[in-house]
């Protein structure tokens, strides 16, 4: 949660030594990361920009918008401005108040942004002739001073603002800009941050805000004689103060009230409202003023009733923003005698609202179950400072101080009487818990030993209370809510002893078992083939459209929404459910890439996502998926303009060099069916008994639905899983002949209908243990080899390992070979 | 026959001097001194002289025959010597003209990123543990210390598949199922893997990407041996000149935590748009396994500590690389991929 702490503020409560920069950095490596400095103040010459102090208001001689001011600013002789500012032209006529009139004042030469212009551009500042009347210098507006964007008026400065002195003195600051992380309300306020800069500089904390109550011999009762207190919901709200001050005059706040609640981000409103705002600012506990007089009691009569309970069935209430909101029945609602005037701990009602014409002011101080304060507020998607600081778990303790705090600001600002008796219904007070805190526990989880006098110091800094030698009772402040564990406490002594103090150090602890990860491994080669085959690894959305797997299908056949995981909240609908299958993320990808290159061969590893009956969570199997389109060569000089496009047979030979890399053992390749290929170019691949998938041209019609169909689309699904049970990364080497081999080309005439594969693994299987390589070189169909009948030619190596093969050798395997293929498959050797 | 012989010596001397290219040394060869040359004829004709004649023939045979080899050897290595000169000269190519293509492929840059990752890790001893992409709301958030509508989920937005089930958000859950599957021996993985976040797609966030978790239990392990394996990892992947700063942090499953800080690679500490003018940037967050984390993954907190951190893999890439929207990522533009 962002947060935004004025250093003058901050000084208030501690002294800082130290320059802003370095402030922040002590703080953000403590633990509140300071995002960015905000520096006021920083761009104004303090030569030039001072106090200025209006003595004389006169008209201006030839315009009836402008006036003459005469502006001492501590120099021997006043100036005199001529400004057209509406707040000062007012006074013409009706004299100067009776207090000293200040306002910033900008001699020749200031650096100044410029008020009329949008973009924030600065002009130097010159002496001129105004209609006449030489104008040396100007009074200044917020805008002007980068303050604001306000340029109605020029900025008043309180009356005891002094005269002369740099406005930078006067009205610098720097503002630390927090990015508070987790749930820590107690760092959400600048008392609280205070403190942490206390400790990490070891200069002392002043917390004399938090003691107006008993400063001012105030009591508590949860039966105040001014109005009746009930907490109907003990579980949802944890405590509720009410503290009422009488006979006030509203008007806006004071001029430093509204400086520093424009610098923390808020916008004034009037002095009760600024004084709640101001209060929660400073102390963190959120408050929130009641007109009194519009407090109703039981059946709208009698004494004023607060009423702290969950919602009735049906009813809502309209909130200060003017907005009609519905409630549950789990919602808090802070009610009078006659109905909702809040919804606890985010937001006020619109008719209990102060306003000018209040003189009874309520202040409620109050603390709600964090939980239910997150799901009110998230249920009617209304964020407030004050809700995002009760939902980070707030204590209950700083209530009543807080609200004598707010009380005692608006009797200053406002005049009018703090009631003696302030309202407290706390039914379950907290109680201190001690936690025991052995210091080699400290030692032994950071690393280091922290001497047991800076453990003390630490903790004694934060407010814990430590006795004992050895080991530490500890006892949490009660606003440390956060804090259970001696784990807790050794956060606190290493954030602010430091961490940078801490020298590293490597594991000393024995190296655990180490274990070979195949899936991994597995994966890794496939990766590295197929890179090595000149694929590009692409990662798709996980996340897809039902639609997106049905397109898989020639005839588009819708899938069923139930074989899908599906997400309850979607991005997009277009993403709705896990994927199936990788292929159509991988043909989207393909698709858009053809529209800037001629080929794309590229492929996935990942997971899909099966639902699976009974089970909780679905199966995750990974796959793998190549796609490969376009152009078979890279176009180059070398061979000219070559447009083949690549087909079955770029991809098979993808599909085998992965599985020869991988060592699986004999491949099988079959004609297969598969709604998304090509009936007569798909291929179905197995090793024994385990299918792997599926190699071949995609079906026509299911390319042309992804937008793809000039070339063929080649693709390639495997189940990775199958691949890698297979995998065995042991593969046994072959002997290396040592004696030249004699190479042949035998051509046989075949039935066109046999496959070139039946009659090679007939021809090394006859030709073992010589021939050990057979491979087809040409396929040639011609109606002169007869009717039906097509040429295979081979080219075989023979080769043994125990000498150099003579012709004699050649011609008994090659007998032996063209008998068995005449045998069996009719075939004929070609001469 | 002495005249025949010098004739011999004097054609085959000027024919040699006359030849063209190598093509027709050993057509000369041949003519001259082969065995059916014409040497060969003439000495022939030797039995049919006296026996007088006979050896001054002989000797002025073999003369010639020695004048002719060398004469040939000679020739031979002028001419080679010639067309090499030659071939040199005629053979040389444009060097400007491209080379043939060769069209290798491209691991994806996550993949590469966290292989850089996974052996930085590997060489102190952290092996690779894998875990579910879809996983339940209670080991992604529950057992890691993360009750429902507590504050601290405001830092997960989540994708759920019903009220139990989610796309895990990080991948700590597989610190959960780790120490479940390990226990009670010690342990020392990273988890790497794809997480979702309910975010919408924009140049700095993605709904879908990676992480890599680390986790290490054991009997002693303290946070100055988080900030040491930290701090050697930062320098393998970065640079040994790198800085570090540790900050304290807030995550609900480690006590204490700390987020790791490096001085920003691009400005080197000076402040940068890209280390939104801090001079840092973000490391890893991480910090020591929360007791309740540990007893969750069946460890017993008294006796057993451990560290845990979390890195994403685009960001380290993107910086490395100078790349700006991490949309290119899961793009897929073969344009991006091909240049990593
Ligand atoms: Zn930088």
């Amino acid at each position: 949660m962002a947060l935004r702490v004025p250093i003058s503020w901050l000084r208030d409560f501690v002294d800082v030594p130290l320059a802003p920069q370095e402030l922040a950095e002590r703080l953000t490596l403590a633990g509140l990361e300071v995002e960015s400095i905000n520096a006021i103040g920083a761009q104004w010459d303090p030569q030039k920009i001072v106090v200025g102090h209006i003595t004389a208001i006169a008209p201006h001689p030839d315009a009836d918008r402008l006036c003459l001011c005469t502006v001492d600013y501590g120099a021997a002789a006043p100036l005199t401005v001529v400004t057209g500012a509406p707040n000062l032209t007012a006074l013409l006529g009706r004299g100067l108040p009776a207090t000293p009139l200040k306002a910033p004042f900008a001699m020749v030469g200031a650096e100044l942004i410029d008020g009329h212009a949008a973009d924030g551009r600065t002009l130097k500042l010159k002496a001129g002739n105004i209609r006449g009347v030489r104008s040396e210098g100007m009074v200044c507006s917020e805008k002007e001073l980068g303050l604001s964007e306000d340029h109605e008026g020029i900025l008043l400065l309180p009356p005891d603002a002094p005269t002369g002195m740099p406005l930078n003195e006067y009205l610098g600051d720097h503002v630390l800009e927090f990015d508070i992380k987790g749930g820590f309300a107690h760092l959400l306020c600048v008392h609280g941050v205070a403190r942490e800069a206390a400790a990490l500089l070891g200069t002392p904390l002043r917390s004399d805000v938090w003691r107006v109550g008993g400063q001012h011999g105030h009591t508590r009762s949860p039966t105040p004689p001014f109005m009746a207190l009930e907490i109907a919901d003990p579980q949802r709200c944890l405590r509720f103060t009410a503290t009422l001050v009488q006979g006030v005059r509203i008007g806006p706040s004071p001029f430093w009230m509204q400086q520093r609640l424009v610098r923390a981000g808020m916008r004034p409103i009037n002095a009760v409202v600024d004084v709640t705002n101001y209060v929660m600012l400073e102390l963190g506990q959120p408050l929130h003023a009641f007109d009194f007089s519009s407090l109703r009691g039981e059946q709208g009569g009698g004494r004023p009733l607060i009423r702290v309970r969950c919602a009735h069935p049906g009813e809502g209430i309209t909130t200060l923003d003017g907005v009609q909101r519905p409630l549950d029945e789990q919602m808090l609602l802070i009610t009078d005698g006659g109905g909702a005037v809040g919804i606890a701990g985010i937001m006020g009602g619109l008719e209990s609202e102060v306003t000018e014409r209040t003189t009874d002011v309520l202040i409620e101080c109050a603390s709600f179950e964090f939980l239910s304060i997150r799901r009110t507020s998230q249920l009617l998607k209304l964020r407030t400072e004050a809700g995002d600081r009760f939902g980070k778990r707030l204590d209950p303790e700083r209530c009543a101080a807080a609200g004598m705090r707010a009380a005692y600001l608006i009797h200053d600002i406002c005049g009018g009487t703090v009631h003696p008796v302030q309202g407290d219904v706390y039914p379950r007070p907290l109680a201190p818990q001690a936690i025991t805190l052995p210091l080699d526990f400290v030692h032994h989880l950071l690393g280091v030993p922290i001497p047991r006098t800076d453990v003390v110091r630490i903790l004694e800094a934060l407010e814990f209370r430590v006795e004992g030698e050895d080991p530490l009772r500890v006892t949490p402040p009660l606003h440390r809510l956060d804090i259970g564990i001696p784990a807790d406490l050794v956060e606190e002594i290493g954030r602010i002893y430091g961490y940078d103090r801490m020298a590293p150090t490597l594991i000393e602890d024995a190296l655990p078992n180490q274990r070979r990860n195949m899936r991994l491994d597995g994966t890794e080669r496939v990766r590295d083939l197929l890179t090595g085959c000149g694929l590009d690894e692409i990662i798709t959305y996980s996340m897809i459209a039902l639609e997106d797997e049905a397109r898989l299908h020639p005839e588009r056949q819708a899938v069923a929404p139930e074989d899908y995981v599906a997400l309850r909240n979607p991005l997009a609908t277009e993403r709705g459910h896990m994927r199936r299958r990788l292929l159509a993320g991988a043909l989207g990808t393909a698709r858009d890439n053809l529209r800037f290159l001629p080929r794309v061969r590229m492929f996935e590893v990942g997971r899909v996502f099966q639902p699976r009956a009974g089970a909780v969570l679905p199966d995750e199997p990974l796959r793998l998926c190549a796609v490969m389109a376009g152009l078979r060569q890279p176009a180059s000089w070398h061979s000219g303009r070559d447009e083949t496009p690549m087909d079955f047979f770029d991809i098979k030979g993808v599909a085998e060099t992965l599985l020869d890399g991988l060592s699986l053992g004999a491949i099988e390749w079959r004609p297969g069916e598969q709604a998304a290929y090509h009936p007569g170019r798909c291929a179905q691949v197995s090793v024994g008994d385990t299918p792997l998938g599926a190699v071949g041209e995609l079906h026509p019609r299911v390319a042309q639905a992804f937008g793809l169909g000039a070339h063929p689309v080649c693709a390639l699904e495997f189940d990775l899983e199958a691949l890698l049970v297979l995998w065995q990364d042991g593969h046994q080497m072959t002997p290396i002949f040592p004696h030249p081999p004699v190479y042949e080309d035998l051509a046989f005439i075949v039935d066109a209908a046999l496959s070139a594969g039946d009659v090679q693994r007939l021809i090394a299987q006859t030709g073992r243990p010589l021939v050990t390589d057979v491979r087809l070189f040409d396929l040639y169909q011609d109606s002169r080899l007869g009717e039906g009948r097509k040429s295979l030619a081979f080219a075989l190596t023979y080769q043994s390992l125990e000498r150099t093969l003579t012709d004699q050798d050649v011609a008994k395997v090659r007998a032996r070979i063209v008998k068995r293929l005449e045998h069996e498959l009719h075939a004929q050797l070609r001469a | 026959m002495l005249e025949e012989l010098s004739q011999l010596q004097q054609d085959g001397l000027r024919e040699l001097q006359a030849m063209a290219g190598s093509a027709e040394l050993p057509v000369w060869y041949r003519t001259y001194l082969g065995r059916k040359g014409r040497l060969t004829d003439v000495l022939r004709g030797l039995g049919k002289l006296s026996a007088d004649e006979r050896p001054e023939a002989g000797k002025r045979g073999n003369e010639v025959k020695q004048v002719l080899e060398e004469a040939f050897l000679r020739r031979q290595d002028e001419i080679r010597e010639a067309e090499l000169q030659a071939s040199m000269h005629s053979g040389a190519v444009d060097v400007t003209l491209p080379g043939r293509p060769v069209a290798p492929g491209h691991l994806h840059l996550s993949i590469r990123t966290l292989r850089k990752i996974r052996a930085i890790f590997a060489e102190m001893g952290f092996q690779v543990y894998d875990s579910p992409e879809i996983d339940t709301d209670e080991n992604n958030f529950e057992l890691l210390n993360i009750p429902p509508y507590h504050p601290a989920r405001d830092m997960w937005d989540t994708f759920w598949v019903n009220d139990q089930v989610v796309l895990r958000t990080h991948t700590s859950p597989g610190q959960i199922r780790c120490m479940r599957e390990y226990h009670p021996q010690p342990i020392r993985v990273i988890l790497p893997g794809k997480c979702y976040r309910y975010e919408q797609i924009t140049p700095r966030s993605e709904h879908q990407f990676f992480q890599v978790e680390g986790l290490a239990v054991g009997h002693h392990i303290r946070l100055t041996d988080l900030i040491g394996t930290m701090s050697e990892f930062a320098r393998k992947m970065y640079g040994a000149e790198r800085r570090m700063r540790i900050r304290s942090s807030y995550f609900p499953f480690t006590e204490p935590s700390i987020e790791v800080d490096m001085d920003c690679i691009l400005c080197r500490g000076a402040g940068c748009r890209v280390c939104k003018h801090t001079g840092w940037l973000e490391v890893a967050g991480a910090g020591m396994v929360h007791p309740v984390v540990l007893r969750n993954g069946g460890y017993d907190a008294e006796e057993w500590s451990g560290f845990a951190f979390g890195m994403g893999v685009e960001r380290p890439a993107m910086l490395q690389h100078g790349i700006e929207d991490i949309r290119y990522f899961y793009n897929n533009d073969l344009r991006f991929l091909q240049q990593f």
